[in-house]
């Protein structure tokens, strides 16, 4: 199962397979990606969505979403502002159980257990399954706080609180930059460091699953291409699901993209909806889907 | 460039005919707006100096320590050896004990509805609204309510937790409206980032949330208390004008405060009385001023940790 050579298999996940016949390859943004021989945890599913639709009050956002996210793969999510791209992460792992009115209908489930099951505690589901948001948000407390406050309030025990904080900054390649000064004021820090450090302190509760909204639209290039490096390395342990608005990232990071639009229907409502599902060298190179293709190559979004 | 669509800028063409720079132009309305703004502020800022040195000036002579060390006395002839100490120990332990009460219960208040209501339910939005409306509530309707229901039914009587009560029930809208919009200045962010990692709502709020708040909620604590350390009218239904010759010691003394012992040295006719109260009008700005000076000091100190 574990073969780390092995490719995960071209699985099809396309919805809406009804369009005839797939267009022909155009030239795209050229996936430079890396991961192609990268080592993967196989075709075991962590994550499974099963025609979620998700609301806020009566409006439905998200319409019939049917995906799977792999072990140990970075899975893209894409798509135009307002495709329900976040919401849908936001589903993984229950924060959106703190947006009043907001509901999710049809199946989620984390290894075959239904997430929105009546006996199933949001709080240990977010500690198995972290998240790191769009803008760096460190606490206002000290970098060595900001990294033991996960273990300190789920109640982990840990024996040496050093070593994890610093066995967490090395995972997010941060220790030797702030090594010397742990006890003072995250905020202190420069905006890479802290979304790397927020990485570190989701890495510290050791969830199985982070998931990330957009995790480097607040960072310049440099920033964001260590963020990107970091994620890489960290999918050989971790199961990483992005949202990002940038098609290069998705293209050089990420193992499958989901292609997420947003659709009117009769009543004149948008909803978010899933296109396309596949891997990331075929939906950039040979997208099934007219919508993705003309998103990635830039002429619609 | 383009020769049909955007016509070019007006002084593009012709570089000489562009107007320089240098040409500081008078603009009378703004200066007129500028110099109405600052007379606004100067008029209650005059206010409060006139305020201030009136009562200096007029209690200058009755500025030093027999002010706090003697008792009131209601005899003329004895005016020069007394002072205001049973009000001042009055106002101390009533404060001191509205501040006790109000502030644990406006808190919790706050953060039960900033942190776990859901405000599309109505009756939380009709709690919301009965909040607002309390906090204008003239303060002799709370001392009407302390007398018969309090002092009254309850048999508090006439003393110190009496009023205490009374006056915690009046500030309490503005410590809730002040702790909310505390906890509401706090990002989002710090709380999804918390929840994120698996805290629930409680530790969420103990560890994150009111520390972030505690400058904001601290100022609101002390402008609430301020009003109570100033307030007279309900007071006045609550016993606090009978004559006291003593320091309260207990939650069922008999007490008197500040603002009513001032009130009671202004209405005697003799000048010595007056030099009394407005000696007192000092000291009770004085304890104003320690009040706020406090707030400023716990602001500092919680916002260092960051």
């Amino acid at each position: 199962m574990s073969d780390p050579n092995r490719k995960a298999p071209d699985v099809t996940d396309t919805v809406n397979s009804t369009r005839p016949a797939p267009p022909p390859p155009v030239a795209l943004v050229n996936p430079a990606n890396r991961n192609e021989g990268a080592p993967r945890g196989g075709d075991e599913q962590v994550l499974r969505l099963e025609d979620v639709s998700i609301f806020y009050g009566d409006y439905q956002a998200v319409r019939g979403v049917d995906m799977t996210i792999g072990r140990h793969q970075i899975t893209a999510l894409i798509g135009p502002s307002g495709c329900g791209k976040s919401t849908v992460l936001r589903s993984l792992n229950r924060m959106n159980d703190l947006i009043p009115g907001a509901r999710v209908a049809g199946r989620v489930t984390f290894h075959g257990e239904d997430l929105y099951a009546r006996d199933v505690d949001p709080i240990e589901v977010r500690r198995r399954i972290g998240m790191v948001f769009q803008k760096p948000n460190p606490f206002p407390k000290s970098i060595y706080d900001n990294i033991a406050y996960g273990p300190r309030v789920t109640g982990m025990k840990v024996s040496n609180m050093d070593e994890l904080v610093e066995k967490a900054l090395r995972r997010a390649a941060l220790w030797d930059e702030v090594k010397d000064k742990l006890k003072q004021s995250a905020l202190a820090l420069s905006g890479g460091q802290q979304q790397r450090l927020c990485i570190a302190r989701t890495i510290a509760v050791s969830p199985e699953v982070i998931l990330m909204d957009e995790p480097c639209s607040a960072l310049d290039p440099i920033a964001t291409s260590k963020i990107e490096d970091l994620m890489f390395e960290l999918s050989r342990d971790y199961t990483i699901v992005i949202v990002t608005h940038n098609m290069q990232q998705a293209a050089r990071v990420s193992h499958r993209t989901a292609f997420f639009t947003a659709e009117v229907d009769e009543q004149g409502e948008r909803h978010g909806r899933l296109i396309e599902y596949d891997t990331t060298n075929k939906i950039f190179t040979n997208p099934a889907q007219k919508r993705t293709e003309e998103y990635i190559t830039g002429r619609f979004g | 460039m383009s020769t049909t669509s955007t016509p070019p800028a007006p002084h593009a063409a012709n570089p000489r005919h562009r107007p320089s720079l240098s040409q500081r132009r008078s603009r009378p309305g703004e200066v007129l707006f500028k110099l109405a703004l600052q007379f606004c502020l100067l008029v209650a800022f005059a206010f409060l100096v006139a305020l201030i040195a009136f009562a200096v000036i007029k209690g200058w002579n009755r500025l030093d320590p027999r002010l706090w060390q003697e008792m009131p006395t209601g005899a003329a002839s004895r005016v020069a050896r007394a002072g205001v100490q049973s009000a001042i120990t009055g106002t101390l332990w009533v404060i001191g004990l509205t501040a006790a009460i109000c502030l644990p219960i406006g808190i919790a208040s706050a953060i039960y509805l900033e942190e776990y209501a859901d405000n599309t339910r109505w009756y939380n939005r009709l709690l919301e609204l009965n909040i607002q409306n309390l906090a204008g509530v003239p303060s002799i309707v709370f001392g009407i309510l302390g007398l018969g229901l309090i002092a009254r039914v309850i048999g508090l009587g006439f003393t110190v937790i009496t009023a205490a009560i009374v006056l915690s029930l009046l500030v309490l809208p503005v410590v809730i409206i002040a702790s909310r919009e505390a906890l509401r200045a706090v990002p989002r962010s710090i709380r999804q980032a918390s929840y994120a990692l698996g805290a629930t709502r409680w530790q969420t709020t103990w560890r994150q949330v009111l520390p972030a708040a505690v400058p904001g909620m601290s100022t609101g604590a002390i402008l609430a208390l301020s009003r109570a350390l100033g307030e007279a009218a309900p007071l006045i239904l609550l016993g606090a004008v009978t004559f006291i010759r003593f320091n309260p010691d207990s939650l069922l003394s008999s007490y008197t405060t500040l603002p009513i012992q001032i009130y009671n040295l202004i209405k005697e006719p003799q000048a010595e009385f007056q030099e009394l109260a407005a000696a007192a009008i000092v000291l009770l700005l004085v304890i104003l001023l320690v009040l706020n000076s406090a707030a400023i000091l716990i602001r500092n100190k919680f916002q260092k940790r960051w």
